[in-house]
């Protein structure tokens, strides 16, 4: 993973990149080099494209790099294989091939778009084949905003590396010269007699394999048709008539259900357990190894029946509390733990630490000092679709239906959960019902092949509400201190930040100060934690331009003249004044309401968010009327699937900016409910606009994630020009604004 | 233990060996294998397993199976007639009101339920109406856009 970054300064300022923390400490020790006979293995006749990954990309570097710094894990390269592969069948049929998984940011869809356009045919042509262990080769993972600028990039250079072998192949089958050749609409045609050859029949009964790297030239952004424009939800039709399969829909022939049983509290060891009257119940199964208890009936309610009848004797663990969490994230060992051999999360690498310049010095010269702390609370992911996993044992083959992030990881936790050699190992992931950075993980795909195994028939598995807010992992908690100071003249003296467990992504000040001191701080965390969308840069940017507004204030500059005048970098500005403009900034709101402005910068994405509030001082109650986003990712793709990503992001951290956080008492999570856990919900939602700026001139980034890092410090802000109350805990309002 | 009892679903009346304590929604999923119907709470506050009960939107996965006995459930598998779609499932589709599209079954037949009791809501009354569904990837405003755009269709393909 690249930090993509227009100023060399802050590139070289971060050696460290933060890694997604799951993929690395629970993948796959080693990855050997694919059987190149398996991919061909039941297709017929045509022409085969493998995309050869580069050992010298940025990718690739990043990856080994992520391995040999951090040490202890994946210490194998990643090897020189294929990234993707496409083939064009006698049929004509195109079929691509990737590792990425769809959970709903329609890669589905932008994916075949970058096909079709090199291809030269509609998308409807294209099938996409993706996150199935088996037909797709090997991918880290859906995550980091990759799928854009590595997949769409690999599949431009595949296809259009196959158009072109296309062409070479009527060249040779009529005998002319490729130059009088065109391709179009699946078919290389003679450009001046409009002769045409449909690409399936161009291979005339071979089996032709091409590869491509890195240097295949590509259709340049300003002359896409099909890419760069609108293009409809790839399958669409199947989600919205509700016959779309995913994990939790599959059915199998002779399927039952499981049900796993779950310690009352977080690090409880089972003592012990009767289940005779589960057992005595018809059709019953309990299955108990070492900690694992579970049970399998013909019926889900059969299953939880059995369950529920399971007396099981725990010995509670630690009785960890969010009380003092926040005290204890500063002071790592106060709530520590059991470890658990490699699944605590919280990484295990030192952060992107800047040091520039004398802070002390700096803090002495300013006008203006302010030093203040942010708390970041645990928050769940909660994607609609739970956890879920079918699993069917046949002649000691293990077949998974599950929703997940890392098909290829997730088959490593299979192989080492059942000593099983990858090829006897599938992983399909059908469309998933969203994941967020949450569903990096196996457990209900492991859970569910120990329950198929001992049943002997398939068995699927569906998390409980309950079960996904406990015992998957949430986004870290964190706490972050800022000292600041500012001449009056509105430049910053002195920028010292220090970012406690929630993690150094997106820790780097963009803004130019006299001196610098950027940390990010390991600490043991009480609960599970992990990747979530945009990982810490949400916590960093809430807490950084909450600063920075408290900063120009203090000098009576306005907010966002205060912050052109001290940025960076030209893409940051461009959507600061983007925003600024379509919001109308400057303009004073009604009596009760407030504005406020924040700007970021993640994964080669920059974002700026405006936000309107009006807070109701008699209720408390603080509703965002109106938010408006300016976002540059480079060329855009797909404008209106692009726009449903900002505006989702904007919505999904409403969330985490107001209202929602994990409490946890006693070793349990105390609201694992949407009757507890409050969620953004249809009346939570402003008015929202998106201005998107299309660069055409540099490469698409990811859009998954960076839209949702500015719209708690832009909220944060609105709610102090309201109130002239400064919030400095994610989230800002749970029981309302008391002031 | 289970009972054989006779339900209507989409019109059509289909037998069903169940105990009737299930939920209504573990029998469609399971029994009937009407899997458009989802689960994600099992409190019915997130609306991800809303089914219309003559008409009206319930929460399916905290409606026992004897409750429906002798009344009409229709599910998003029985929204779509002849092959054509019905106007809000083809309002979703133009206004890309779905990212993950989990929430998508729900949110339809609720919007259903919506239209035939309010043919024209406006912006609050379907924010109301709409509040106990959950969408996680944050589409609301579109599936507001496509509830009014679909209201709209409707209105025209009447006159």
């Amino acid at each position: 993973m690249s930090l993509h970054t227009e100023s060399p300064d802050l590139a070289e300022s971060s050696p460290e990149i933060e890694f997604e923390r799951y993929e690395l400490r629970e993948g796959p020790a080693y990855h050997f080099a694919l059987d190149r006979r398996d991919f061909l293995r039941g297709l017929g006749g045509g022409l085969l494209v493998l995309y050869l990954l580069d050992r010298e990309s940025p990718e690739a570097e990043a990856q080994e790099s992520g391995g040999r710094r951090r040490g202890g894990f994946n210490r194998a390269p990643v090897p020189q294989d294929v990234g993707a592969w496409l083939h064009i069948g006698e049929d004509g049929k195109i079929s691509v091939f990737t590792g990425k998984a769809e959970v709903g940011q329609n890669i589905r869809t932008s994916l075949a778009q970058a096909v079709a356009e090199e291809l030269r045919v509609p998308i409807s042509a294209v099938t996409m084949v993706m996150a199935d262990t088996k037909l797709t080769p090997f991918d880290m993972g859906t995550f980091g905003s990759r799928t854009t600028p590595d997949m769409s990039r690999r599949l431009h250079r595949a296809a259009a590396a196959a158009r072109e072998a296309l062409i070479d192949l009527a060249a040779e089958t009529w005998k002319v010269d490729r130059q009088g050749l065109t391709a179009k609409d699946g078919a290389v045609m003679k450009t001046a007699s409009g002769e045409k050859l449909a690409y399936g029949k161009l291979t005339g009964g071979r089996k032709l394999t091409r590869t491509v790297t890195d240097d295949t030239p590509t259709t340049p952004p300003e002359k896409w048709t099909i890419s760069g424009h609108e293009a409809a939800k790839v399958e669409g039709r199947t989600f919205v008539t509700g016959s779309h399969q995913y994990s939790c829909d599959i059915r199998r022939p002779g399927m039952w259900y499981g049900k796993v049983l779950r310690p009352p509290s977080y690090h409880a060891s089972l003592v012990s357990m009767d289940p005779s009257a589960a057992q005595a119940m018809p059709d019953v199964k309990v299955v108990r190894d070492g900690d694992f208890v579970g049970v399998i009936a013909p019926s889900e309610h059969g299953a939880a029946q059995a369950l529920a009848a399971i007396k099981a004797e725990w010995k509670p663990g630690p009785p960890i509390s969010d009380r003092d969490l926040f005290r204890d994230l500063k002071a790592p060992g106060g709530q520590r733990p059991p470890e658990r051999g490699g699944r605590g999360g919280g990484g295990g690498f030192g952060g992107p630490n800047v040091n520039a310049g004398s802070t002390a010095d700096g803090l002495a010269a300013a006008d203006v000092r302010s030093e203040e702390t942010y708390t970041i609370a645990y928050i769940a992911h909660a994607p609609l679709e739970p956890r879920a996993a079918v699993a069917e044992w046949v002649n000691g083959e293990l077949t998974v239906w599950t929703g997940t992030q890392r098909p290829f990881g997730v088959r490593g936790e299979l192989t080492g959960a059942f000593k099983l050699p990858e090829s006897r190992v599938r992983v399909i992931v059908p469309d998933t019902g969203s994941g967020y950075g949450g569903k990096h993980t196996g457990e209900a795909a492991v859970e569910a092949a120990r329950l198929a195994r001992e049943a002997g028939r398939p068995v699927k598995l569906v998390w409980t509400r309950e079960e996904e807010f406990t015992w998957a992992y949430f986004r870290a908690a964190g706490v972050i201190e800022i000292k600041a100071g500012v001449k009056k003249d509105g430049t910053i003296s002195a920028w010292e930040f220090h970012n406690h467990n929630s993690g150094p992504s997106g820790v780097q000040c963009p803004y130019r100060a006299a001196s610098e001191a950027v940390a990010f701080h390991q600490s043991q965390s009480p609960l599970r934690q992990g990747s979530y969308r945009a990982l810490a840069s949400t916590a960093n940017h809430f807490a950084r331009e909450s600063h920075v507004d408290d900063l120009a204030r203090a000098i009576g500059m306005d907010p966002l003249e205060f912050r052109l005048k001290n940025l960076k970098d030209r893409r940051m500005r461009d959507v600061l004044e983007a925003a600024a403009r379509a919001f109308g900034w400057g303009r004073k709101p009604e009596s009760g309401r407030g504005v406020g402005i924040a700007v970021g910068m993640e994964k080669g994405g920059f974002i700026a968010t405006c936000a309107e509030v009006a807070v109701d001082r008699s209720s408390g109650r603080v509703q965002v009327v109106r938010a408006v986003s300016a976002f540059d990712c480079g060329a855009v793709v797909n404008p209106d699937h692009l726009k449903n990503q900002v505006e989702g992001a904007m919505v999904m951290g409403l969330g985490g900016a107001l209202f929602e956080a994990i409490a946890f008492d006693g070793g349990k999570i105390q609201n694992p409910k949407f009757s507890k856990y409050r969620v953004p919900r249809f009346r939570d939602v402003p008015e929202i606009e998106v201005v998107l700026i299309d660069r055409k001139d540099v490469a698409p980034a990811g859009a998954g994630e960076t839209p949702i890092v500015a719209i708690a410090p832009a909220v944060g802000n609105a709610i102090r020009d309201a109130t002239g109350v400064r919030l400095r805990s994610m989230p800002m309002v749970p029981r309302g604004l008391k002031v | 233990m289970p009972d054989t009892q006779e339900l209507r679903i989409n019109g059509k009346t289909v037998r069903v060996e169940a105990d009737r304590n299930r939920t209504l929604l573990g029998v469609l999923r399971d029994d009937l294998g009407l899997t458009g119907s989802k689960y994600g709470c099992g409190e019915g506050r997130c609306g991800a397993c809303t089914v219309l009960i003559d008409g009206a939107p319930a929460r399916s996965c905290t409606t026992k199976l004897a409750a429906v006995a002798s009344r009409e459930v229709t599910t998003i598998e029985g929204l779509e007639r002849d092959g054509k779609l019905h106007p809000l499932q083809q309002a979703f589709l133009d206004a890309g009101a779905m990212q993950c599209a989990y929430c998508t079954s729900g949110m339809i037949v609720a919007g259903a339920g919506l239209l035939r009791q309010n043919p024209s809501p406006s912006r609050q009354e379907i924010v109301e109406y709409m509040d106990g569904n959950i969408c996680r990837c944050g589409t609301y405003n579109r599936i507001i856009a496509a509830i009014q755009s679909a209201a709209r269709a409707v209105k025209e393909a009447s006159r």
